[in-house]
């Protein structure tokens, strides 16, 4: 991988990682970790949606997966929170790869693929919220017991570079798979699935890489949420509220590119703080901002904000040179 | 589980009005799809709209729940009409997924907008006539209910008229079969999209009106029923009118035995895993044509 | 020795028949025609035998091999690769970009894959657009593009689906030479056209598809004068008032 694709993601790491070290108010780390699970939620989405073009409105399935088998194999099965955090992204990879197989064996893409993964968070929810092992309706508590081998620390800023460093992680993932021959045919797959299925790509295999892929990460931003707020139940879990957050900031920051989910994560709960603070806490008033933003975004950046910087960028550099 | 046939059939007949009803938000939906090709993810959130709309009515001026029919399923027509008229047409630039994202912005936007604005508590309305029951040989139907299955029946026979008997129904029609050729024939494609779309939300203004006397209304109640739509709609076929009202009733009755069997809670996990099997087996639904 | 064997095909969608029991043979190292009037059924021939679309009854052979039933990824894999008639480019793709996919069939990695992308582009003659998107292509650059990315999947047998229609005389020219250089760097070629100059000039065995069956084989010239065919193009009837008129001393 080259330096000038690292470069921007190293700025970003160094850049959010200082904040900590200045700032020790706890409702800015905490705005600071929930945008970062956030971040990595989208991520999630990103390879899937942004990359691969199948838009699910159902990452939510993967998010409260994440975060009930994470939940669940600590409280029940007294695994380590380390190791049921790697099961937890490891049970997403597996939901994602099964709703996957389901899916796009039976040809759906588009709409239709939008509403199945709709129906199949759903029915986890209903599931989650009626069953015994998830703690039912009145949901999970994890045992407080604050020491870095239970994943629980005392200090705020550890999480937010756990976080961070999750991010980063997939950020290098993303760069990675834009640059490989798996990322040329997700791709190709997105811009005209029969040409590329005419070009020798494997098309369903392709697309089951990038669900499980997708599913995973997705499933790392939940199992974090479980580890930070040590509660999980049906409605933050499986709810819709984070299937549309993994979806918003993606195509907000700009889908299908490596740091649009990270950036866009970052501006619409900078923008919900700023919604907030100016009008109140008016409930729902930050997400009519978001609804709106969505609409403008499609209207007229299509490639969001790192888009936008792009043609910016191109524009300075033509008028410079002239 | 053995309940007597008395309760089973107290429960079918339950199912089959509630089922009406679904079959008219479903109507909307079905409609939108058929001509535009789009599914309206927004569905939801103007029902809610529509819902709200008829408590505003009915606790500021008393306006009967039926009555207001008749300003409100033109005024959602014509915010139909505008809607994709001026926002989801242009922004969507013609991009199918664009259009499912512009829709489902639009819905974030409109459920929220009613959450800042009537915060989450549920309303209902208080009729005189909401706990009135009429006797059928051995069963106790609610009036208003009775009232709600008879118009849901009725709006699908007037729509499905209009669409195969005006001139308005044939251009919907054309555009539907054939954009381009309809374009080239002179009938104004754009002006058809919104058309359609304002007919669908003027479908949920009388769903909503019906719905009031005996439903409640916060500002997430549309999800539960454009879910429940979506299922009637890709069960009934997407696009087909007679569909839309067969597989609502279907569900209906669906939703209101498993109601009965497995509790309330788990009740809604038959119409999800019917969507899922049907989306899965047979996407083109079991009363469409093959694709 | 064939490098394609097509027996006894048929395709039905419905109550409609789209291939009659069609059967044709590919030589190694050959390029073959496959010529007819519109709506014959070339372009479903071309399906079935790239795998989009499975054959009701009949078997495809390549080098030997039954492959009836293989996917289509797997028959690039094997070596058989096609162009669409209608342009399919990754639209939102740079052109080396488009080109990559096709090589990275063969070449895992990305630095491999661009520089196989260039050289192709340098044999069809599209190496100045490397770095436009592919929207921005005219129609005849879009076909190139269609010719590029096949031949960077290195495949042994290529089926071009009219990649001359829409062009002008000029860019046919400038086309006609590099898939015959093809051709002689060791691709066996299936070609659908009705540029029946380039037919003439670039087959050497032709095979016409009419109504979904073959109604005549051989070498172009020999095909051109078949009173089947000219039936076929012209209605019925046409064969014998374009043989009266020849005897009339007229040419046509």
């Amino acid at each position: 991988m080259t330096g000038r694709a690292l470069l921007p993601i190293l700025l970003a790491a160094i850049l959010i990682g200082a904040i900590p070290l200045f700032v020790t108010a706890n409702t800015v780390l905490n705005f600071l970790v929930f945008t970062l699970i956030i971040a990595l939620a989208a991520q999630g989405w990103n390879i899937l949606g942004g990359y691969g073009g199948q838009f699910s409105f159902g990452h939510a399935a993967f998010f409260g997966t994440g975060a009930y088998a994470a939940a669940i194999l600590q409280t029940r099965f007294g695994i380590n929170a380390w190791a049921a955090f790697c099961l937890g992204i490891a049970a997403g990879a597996a939901i994602g790869w099964i709703i996957g197989y389901l899916s796009f064996r039976s040809g759906l893409r588009g709409s239709y693929f939008a509403l199945v993964t709709l129906a199949f968070a759903e029915v986890f929810r209903i599931l989650a919220n009626a069953s015994a092992v998830t703690g039912g309706a009145a949901g999970l508590l994890v045992k407080l017991d604050v020491r870095p081998e239970n994943f629980q620390f005392s200090s705020r800023a550890v999480f937010v570079w756990i976080a961070l460093a999750l991010v980063v992680a997939v950020l290098v993932l993303t760069a990675w798979i834009e640059r490989s021959r798996f990322g040329a045919q997700l791709v190709a797959v997105r811009e005209n699935e029969g040409a590329a299925r005419a070009l020798g790509v494997d098309a369903l295999r392709v697309k089951l890489l990038a669900i499980a892929l997708s599913g995973g990460v997705t499933a790392a931003a939940g199992a974090l949420y479980v580890q930070y707020f040590l509660y999980i139940d049906a409605t933050i879990a499986y709810g819709t509220w984070i299937s549309v957050e993994a979806l918003l900031a993606p195509i907000i920051g700009g889908a299908g590119t490596v740091l649009g989910p990270l950036v866009g994560a970052v501006t619409l709960h900078g923008l919900g703080e700023i919604t907030k603070t100016l009008a109140g806490r008016v409930p729902g008033i930050d997400l009519v901002a978001f609804g709106a933003l969505l609409i403008v975004a499609v209207a007229f950046a299509p490639d969001g904000i790192i888009g936008l910087a792009r043609r910016l960028r191109a524009r300075i550099g033509r008028g410079g040179g002239a | 589980m053995l309940y007597s046939p008395a309760i089973v059939a107290e429960a079918i007949v339950n199912g089959l009005m509630t089922g009406a009803v679904y079959a008219l938000v479903a109507l909307g939906l079905t409609l939108v799809y058929g001509v535009l090709h789009i599914i309206n993810f927004a569905h939801g959130a103007l029902l809610t709209a529509a819902m709200f709309a008829v408590w505003v009515l009915h606790s500021a001026f008393g306006l009967d729940p039926y009555l207001a029919i008749l300003p409100l399923a033109p005024l959602f027509f014509a915010l139909g009409y505008a809607i994709q008229r001026f926002v989801i047409g242009p922004a969507s630039h013609g991009d199918d997924g664009n259009i499912l994202l512009v829709t489902l912005g639009l819905s974030i936007l409109i459920e929220n907008a009613l959450l800042a604005g009537f915060r989450s508590d549920t309303r209902t309305i208080a009729t005189d006539y909401g706990f009135q029951v009429v006797e059928v040989g051995p069963l106790l139907l609610s009036m208003p209910r009775l009232i709600g299955f008879a118009a849901a029946v009725a709006v699908t026979i007037l729509l499905w008229m209009t669409l195969s008997r005006t001139d308005t129904g044939r251009a919907i029609r054309a555009v539907a079969k054939e954009k381009l050729g309809a374009s080239l024939v002179g009938i104004n494609v754009g002006h058809v999209y919104a058309v359609t779309f304002g007919l669908g939300c003027a479908c949920l203004a009388v769903a909503a009106c019906l719905l009031m006397p005996t439903f409640y209304v916060n500002p997430r109640v549309g999800n539960a029923f454009v879910l429940v739509a979506f299922t009637i709609v890709v069960l009934g076929g997407m696009g087909s009118i007679p569909g839309a009202l067969i597989g609502g009733l279907f569900i209906g009755v669906v939703e209101s035995l498993c109601g009965l069997y497995l509790g309330d809670s788990l009740g809604q996990i038959g119409i999800f895993l019917i969507f899922i099997l049907v989306l899965l087996v047979r996407p083109t639904g079991l009363f469409g044509a093959k694709a | 020795m064939s490098l394609l064997s097509v027996s006894h095909v048929t395709k039905r969608f419905g109550g409609l028949v789209a291939i009659n029991d069609a059967s044709l043979v590919v030589e190694a190292g050959s390029i073959t025609g496959l010529i007819g009037p519109n709506g014959a059924g070339k372009t479903t021939l071309f399906a079935v035998v790239s795998g989009f679309e499975a054959p009701t009854e009949g078997t495809i052979r390549f080098e030997e091999r039954d492959i009836t039933a293989v996917p289509t990824h797997v028959r690039a894999r094997d070596g058989i690769a096609r162009t669409f008639q209608i342009v399919q480019p990754f639209a939102g793709l740079s052109v080396a970009d488009n080109i990559a996919v096709g090589a990275h069939l063969r070449h895992a990695g990305r630095a491999d894959a661009l520089a196989v992308a260039h050289d192709v582009a340098r044999r069809v003659g599209l190496d100045r657009d490397l770095h436009k998107p592919a929207a921005s292509l005219t129609v005849a650059g879009r076909k190139r593009l269609e010719l590029a990315r096949a031949l960077a999947t290195g495949p042994k047998l290529l089926l071009l689906d009219e990649v001359l229609a829409g062009l002008n005389p000029s860019e046919i020219r400038d086309i006609v030479p590099v898939i015959r250089a093809i051709r002689d760097d060791g691709v066996t070629i299936l070609m659908i056209e009705h540029v029946m100059q380039a037919v003439m000039n670039l087959c050497e065995r032709v095979y016409v598809l009419a109504q979904g069956r073959i109604i005549a084989e051989g070498e172009p010239r020999q095909v051109c004068e078949d009173q089947a065919v000219i039936e076929a193009y012209l209605g019925k009837g046409a064969a014998a008032r374009l043989s009266s008129r020849a005897a009339g001393g007229a040419h046509v």
